[in-house]
């Protein structure tokens, strides 16, 4: 009750005061804010890159450099320096003698909590995934994240099939089964305790493989036609 | 003004507003405090730490700017203050951890932002550090940031014992250990948290 008396009584001579503190701690806090994200920005980026860099060579067993590829909007691959901004990325990466050991491709689509980035790597000699990692993911701590750790469940992309018919479109679409029900080489073996997660992440290389490993097939075809491609060493700096 | 510290007989020393959190007034075995994030994060013994230690340092800094600020904020305006006050600090602590570390800024995720509603902080700023100095505020933030740490990390080894048969993700049971999903799962967290109560009741009331 007395709360109210002293509101009340303060009140004319407090909204300025009210103004000042408010406006006051804005501003400190934006400051606060700005100089934070300025100083951890450059190693945050850094990090970033770093992370990425890692995961491409750990989904491209035996590749030590990486090129950047862009998706654009008409399926086709660009050089990543052009003008047009690209859908998606592709990264190619070639071993110590320069030579391609395959793409890694990001694709990200819904998992249970939020979207799931990932990364797989694409062996066109095989026609296989070689690799598989999540980039990015919010599934639940301790189930849906075990997508990202369980090694049973990582195995499944050691040699997962995406071959081509002879259309040039994905013979067989990746999918998920359940838990020890794998018995073709496309199928992934899901995770029971984290059954929608582990879907997701087959769905999401399902659709992106169908869209991308055509693409990246023949661009794969073209460059080994003629041996020796003048165009890839001219610009190979990244 | 001056009604909160509880009244006591003896006066309150600074080693006693340090200790009240640990034990006495433990934001979450005494007080039941800040429930979100004790459920949500506590099913693996790291995810607990970290949360921890990332609320007790939101919790130490707002506490110090909260007590700088106490003669200059007006009445009426002051939980919209420890709000903003609160939430710069979960920013900074958010970009702090994602420059320290990819994979942990990953672990811990949404959970981040969320420390701003945890009412742990705002009720220390609004019950404690908005009426006493810099030097108690501080003794107080570590003390409850450290109680909250421990209250978490309780919970999270016993759900990860029990769910996961480890412990910081090494492996404590033998390989045929059939696991407890349900620890793991949201449900486990009322559990373990409910029987972590009854523990420290039965304790404090036997001293009492």
């Amino acid at each position: 009750m007395s709360e109210t008396v002293n509101i009340a009584s303060q009140n004319p001579a407090g909204s300025t005061k009210m103004l000042k503190a408010m406006v006051g701690i804005g501003v400190l806090s934006a400051l606060l804010i700005v100089v934070t994200f300025e100083l951890t920005q450059p190693r945050v980026q850094q990090l970033k890159a770093e992370a990425l860099e890692k995961a491409i060579f750990e989904v491209l067993p035996g590749a030590v450099s990486s090129r950047t590829f862009g998706v654009n909007a008409e399926g086709k691959l660009i050089a990543p320096d052009t003008e047009e901004s690209p859908v998606s990325l592709v990264y190619a990466g070639y071993d110590s003698a320069d030579q391609l050991v395959g793409y890694a491709v990001e694709a990200s689509g819904q998992g249970y909590a939020d979207k799931i980035r990932i990364l797989y790597g694409y062996n066109p000699k095989q026609q296989q995934i070689i690799g598989f990692q999540v980039l990015e993911s919010k599934e639940t701590p301790g189930l849906g994240d075990k997508i990202e750790k369980e090694q049973r469940f990582l195995d499944n992309f050691t040699a997962l099939d995406v071959g081509l018919n002879k259309e040039g479109n994905i013979a067989n679409k990746v999918t998920t089964v359940k838990q020890g029900a794998k018995v073709n080489a496309w199928e992934i073996d899901g995770i029971t305790g984290a059954t929608i997660s582990s879907r997701a992440v087959g769905d999401i290389i399902g659709s992106s493989t169908e869209e991308v490993i055509p693409l990246l097939f023949d661009n794969y075809k073209m460059m080994e036609t003629p041996k020796a491609n003048p165009k890839k060493n001219e610009n190979d700096d990244k | 003004m001056t009604n909160n510290p509880p009244p006591s007989a003896k006066k309150i020393t600074s080693t006693d507003e340090f200790i009240k959190g640990l034990w006495r007034d433990n934001p979450v075995f005494v007080q039941v405090l800040g429930m979100c994030p004790v459920l949500a994060v506590s099913n693996t013994a790291e995810n607990a730490l970290a949360m921890g230690l990332a609320t007790a340092f939101v919790l130490l800094m707002s506490n110090i700017l909260v007590s700088l600020l106490r003669n200059f904020v007006p009445k009426q305006v002051r939980i919209a203050s420890y709000i903003l006050i609160i939430a710069t600090f979960v920013t900074v602590t958010d970009y702090a951890i994602q420059a320290i570390s990819v994979e942990l800024h990953k672990a811990l995720g949404a959970f981040i932002s969320l420390i701003v509603v945890n009412c742990l902080i705002l009720s220390r700023a609004e019950a404690f550090a908005s009426k006493n100095t810099v030097s108690k505020s501080v003794l107080d933030a570590l003390g409850m940031g450290l109680g909250f740490t421990f209250a978490l990390l309780c919970l999270g080894a016993v759900r990860e014992l029990l769910g996961n048969g480890s412990l910081f993700g090494l492996a404590v049971f033998p390989e045929g250990f059939q696991s407890w999903i349900v620890m793991i799962l949201p449900a486990g967290g009322f559990f373990t948290l409910a029987a972590w109560l009854l523990v420290i009741n039965a304790l404090q009331t036997k001293k009492a």
